[in-house]
């Protein structure tokens, strides 16, 4: 029998605030334990909770971006369960009025090749609530040490229906839902540092039907490929287990990013009875239409509306598209550039191949870039102008990525003018050809070939500052005569 | 200069203060030497610390010799007055212990917004007053250090929770002092030891620093020596705290004079009496002295009409779900990990959970956990939480009906006097009916207060209670001062 899976995922996005979600102390990653902390998010006795309202734009943000209908009213509920990274033994959080229902995320399924744009699905989302994270536990021999800088973080859950069919989608799912948040400003999204955890809620079915099979959730899948590599193994063992005639328990498993496999860290018996009611300590929050709308007022393009409008809009390439669009900042870099020079095409090749190319070797991230789109913008006008010839125009690039000099500076300084003066150039096609006749006979003869053989010495003569494209044109004139 | 400098007013005391007639140095003194003297029967502290509190008389003694030299206005009512705080109230670098073990030696670094105001108008905060653990309690016997003695019979309970700081006052131990009411906790000790007693309307005070018991009903309020000094008070502590997200913006009025002003226009108060709070239940001999003040106020003019408040038989039920629900997650925290008591022998986190709150939680405390964890638990919490919700609102409706034909609620206080140490310690059900008439105002949110309207033949003091409406609790002090101006319960102190 074929089995098909059915996954869930439950992401969860630290937001990208100065201050923690109920409290002023600053939010942050990398300082020494226990600095990021005040009597609110130590839960000293008396303290109460303040609500950050730039975390509440930022859900909205999300949900706006992500289409989902936005509560009317934001309130806050506990969730009460003892453990030692929760200082106050409940986790303020949303239950049963999340401030986002429904809305999707737009996929891009992998393509039959590199260069051919995959399949685009649409994944719909559950709700999205805001909650804060909490601290850290770090087990040395003999104790469990407690960092709470982490504690009081706002933190989105984003949950998602289960209509997720493979490992791939959610990997797509992932990534897409990471650019938007990252487009948005909502959070950096870095995996490394806890900003963007992933849970995956993950059930099979014989291929084909419609009811749901008994779901296993998988933890600690810390980085995107593990997600993709945890719920690619987990379908695997499940139909194993359904194939051999078992049962799959409702539990939740842990995954082992090194190894590829997974344990059960409990079972259904072992579930929680969190005990939510409305928090007592906060007011609920009326979120109106004007607060709203000035948020949509900050809302950028999404990120496949802004390839579908760069690839129409343009004419610039799938590849081209792919490779500037996850990136905001560079794709605002190529819009300006294209303004400016009014070639977008060319101004995407510099920026995907060049620029990029330039980036990484350096090491450094766009915005510390000497190269501005008005640097890529004036190269790309000298090569159209046929001021440079093309291979010149490669050593501008990288040596005004260096120097951060005018492309125009860059030429005047190194002599890469390209060779314009006709006669010059129709002298040495002259030269060339009197001084091969047995090529000159070739090519009368019909060996179209031939031609290359003057080439060679025309362009030593021109110091390589030649278009090959005269070159070819002054000499074909001239063998016709 | 009066001879008990420690059983004076807030108001005679500034005014001694501003002629210089007396210094707060000179004040302190007085108030720790009363203290010395009595508490060792009273046992209405948990702790003083003597050096700090001259530190503060000193500096207030400077603050006020440095305003005359520059000639600025007159001080603050409160400047160099000594005011003790319910040990559930923090004050930086004092021992915050809510009378439970498991705060034993644990000190807060950080000023409660109330106690900062204080500071801010010059006043000294003293002291750390003996409560019932977590302010849950009518008797300050649910203490784990000590039952507080009712100054006026010191075989009797002061009243609780706020019970050590109704009796430092009546005792002569502080000149003001500050409690919390979650369902009754200010008023209920306050008519038990004959001081006046305040709980503003909710979100009227910051919550800030004040430990929670049950966070839709707390409040911090004053206990002072008459109507007067409870509007100083109150109007030093009120108003919007950014750390409070349930405190209202809303303006605190000068309530001193707000008070003198309604009592200049000679306006005709409409006082209600609520049926349902003079039943079954009521010591006759408090009722009598209820009834002998209503009359005082038809005497003065006022109109009395009957009210009704039909859900009152149900407020003690929804309190109990409702406190005890917010209660067990707000006590939560108090786990061993970050601060207080935590147990030596814990072999893992759950043990350590298990160990330390068996060892640090007495048995009211652990009761009302338990109940509030049952109450909030998946399949019940629609029967009980949510109902006890609807309930809370329709008590709080029948307020509003009755504020529509009058403008204060009269009731008496507590059904009984001071009642004998360990007389309802075994019964907890008999020590909730306690509140029988305090509890609905809390749940309705709104302002209430008790002063003294008499005694008993034996001696032990009767209180009235005086409900009003959201936010109006200059109406509600010019009520009460009309009372006490035409009495002189308030002015007996007993004999230490």
């Amino acid at each position: 029998m074929n089995y098909e899976a059915v996954i869930g995922l439950e992401v969860h996005v630290q937001l990208k605030t100065r201050s923690k979600m109920f409290t002023r102390v600053a939010a942050g990653f990398g300082l020494p334990e226990n600095t990021l902390t005040d009597p609110v998010v130590l839960a000293l006795p008396g303290t109460l909770p303040v609500m950050n309202k730039g975390a509440l734009d930022k859900i909205i943000k999300a949900g706006l971006l992500l289409g989902c209908e936005i509560a009317a009213v934001c309130k806050w509920d506990r969730k009460n369960y003892f453990y030692p990274d929760s200082p106050k033994n409940y986790q303020i959080s949303q239950y049963d009025q999340p401030l986002c229902r429904g809305g999707c995320v737009e996929i891009e399924l992998p393509g039959p090749a590199r260069n051919v744009m995959g399949e685009h699905k649409r994944i719909a989302l559950t709700r999205i609530h805001l909650e804060e994270d909490v601290g850290k536990l770090n087990h040395v021999e003999g104790a469990s040490l407690v960092d709470f800088n982490r504690a009081g973080t706002p933190l989105m859950e984003i949950v998602s229906e289960p209509v997720i069919r493979s490992a791939d989608e959610a990997f797509a799912y992932l990534t897409a839902l990471k650019t938007v948040m990252i487009y948005g400003g909502i959070s950096d999204c870095d995996m490394e540092k806890g900003q963007l955890r992933c849970d995956a809620n993950i059930s099979i079915r014989p291929a084909g039907t419609a009811g749901l099979g008994t779901k296993v959730e998988l933890k600690n899948l810390n980085s995107i490929s593990f997600v993709r590599d945890g719920i690619a193994q987990e379908i695997r063992r499940q139909t194993a287990v359904a194939l051999s005639g078992g049962t799959i328990e409702q539990e939740t498993r842990d995954y082992d990013g090194q190894t590829g496999l997974s344990q059960s860290l409990r079972s259904k018996e072992m579930a929680h009875d969190y005990r939510y009611f409305p928090d007592p300590d906060l007011m609920p929050v009326e979120v109106d239409e004007a607060w709203k709308s000035a948020i949509r007022a900050t809302c950028p393009e999404l990120p496949f509306d802004k390839q579908r409008r760069f690839m129409e809009q343009y004419g610039v390439p799938y590849t081209i598209t792919s490779v500037l669009v996850p990136d905001r900042g560079l794709s605002d870099f190529f819009e300006e550039t294209a303004r400016l020079c009014g070639k977008p095409q060319a101004a995407g090749n510099w920026i995907a191949n060049d620029l990029l190319r330039e980036l990484g070797a350096a090491k450094i991230e766009l915005s510390q870039s000497k190269v501005g789109p008005a640097h890529v913008a004036g190269l790309v006008r000298l090569v159209d102008g046929g001021v440079i010839l093309s291979n010149a125009a490669k050593e501008v690039f990288v040596d005004m990525f260096r120097t951060g000099e005018a492309p125009e500076a860059v030429v005047e300084r190194k002599g890469l003018k390209a060779e314009t003066n006709l006669d010059e150039l129709e002298r040495w096609c002259a030269e060339a050809i009197a001084s091969n006749p047995k090529s000159v006979a070739d090519y009368k003869g019909g060996k179209e070939s031939a031609l290359n053989a003057f080439k060679g010495p025309v362009m030593r003569a021109a110091k390589g500052k030649a278009d090959p494209k005269r070159v070819d044109e002054m000499l074909r004139r001239l063998l016709a005569r | 200069m009066p001879e008990e400098l420690f059983n004076s007013t807030i108001a005679e005391l500034s005014g001694l203060l501003d002629r210089g007639a007396l210094s707060s140095v000179e004040l302190m003194k007085a108030v720790i030497a009363r203290t010395k003297a009595v508490d060792g029967r009273v046992r209405a502290f948990n702790s003083y610390d003597e050096e700090d509190a001259m530190a503060q008389a000193r500096a207030s003694d400077a603050r006020r010799a440095k305003a005359k030299g520059s000639g600025s206005g007159a001080a603050s009512r409160l400047e160099g007055i000594p005011v003790g705080i319910k040990d559930v109230i923090s004050v930086a670098g004092q021992p915050l212990t809510a009378s439970s073990r498991i705060l034993e030696g644990f000190v807060s670094p950080y000023d409660a917004t109330v106690t900062r105001k204080l500071k801010a108008a010059g006043a000294i905060c003293w002291g750390r007053l003996n409560l019932d653990e977590f302010a849950m309690g009518s008797s300050t016997e649910n203490s784990a250090f000590a039952t507080t003695s009712n100054p006026w019979d010191l075989e009797r309970v002061p009243g609780g929770s706020s019970g050590g700081s109704a009796a430092a006052l009546a005792a002569g131990e502080a000149v003001a002092t500050l409690g919390s009411d979650t369902g009754g906790s200010i008023r209920q000790p306050a008519a038990l030891c004959s001081v006046v007693g305040l709980k503003p309307s909710y979100g009227r005070v910051s919550r800030y620093g004040l430990i929670a018991f049950a966070s839709s009903l707390d409040q911090i309020g004053p206990f002072a020596r008459s109507v007067e000094d409870a509007a100083t008070v109150l109007g030093a502590i009120a108003g919007h705290d950014p750390r409070d997200s349930t405190s209202l913006r809303q303006e605190v009025p000068d309530y001193n004079r707000g008070v003198s002003d309604l009592a200049k226009s000679g306006r005709r108060w409409k006082l209600g009496i609520p049926r349902e709070y003079f039943g079954e239940g009521l010591d006759p001999e408090v009722g009598a002295a209820v009834q002998a003040a209503i009359g005082e106020y038809r005497r003065m003019g006022c109109e009395v009409r009957e009210v009704s408040l039909p859900h009152t038989k149900y407020a003690i039920g929804a309190y109990y779900i409702i406190a005890t629900a917010e209660c067990s997650s707000n006590l939560a925290r108090f786990d061993g990990v970050r601060y207080g008591h935590r147990s030596k022998d814990a072999k893992d986190a759950i043990d350590l959970y298990f160990k330390t709150r068996a060892e640090g939680f007495g048995p009211e405390v652990k009761r009302r956990i338990i109940l509030g964890t049952y109450v909030l638990s998946s399949g019940y919490y629609d029967a009980y939480y949510l109902r006890a919700q609807k309930v809370r609102t329709l008590i709080r409706r029948d307020f509003l009906d009755a504020y529509r034909d009058v403008d204060v609620i009269v009731t008496p206080t507590s059904p009984t006097p001071a009642f004998r140490k360990g007389e309802k310690a075994a019964d907890p059900l008999a020590m909730y009916l306690n509140d029988i008439y305090t509890i609905g105002v809390n749940l309705a949110g709104l302002p209430g207060m008790s002063l003294p309207c008499g005694f008993t033949a034996g001696g032990l003091p009767i209180g009235l209670q005086l409900i009003g409406q959201p936010f109006k609790e200059t109406e509600l002090l010019a009520v009460a001062s009309a009372y006490e101006q035409r009495t002189e319960w308030h002015l007996r102190r007993p004999r230490l």
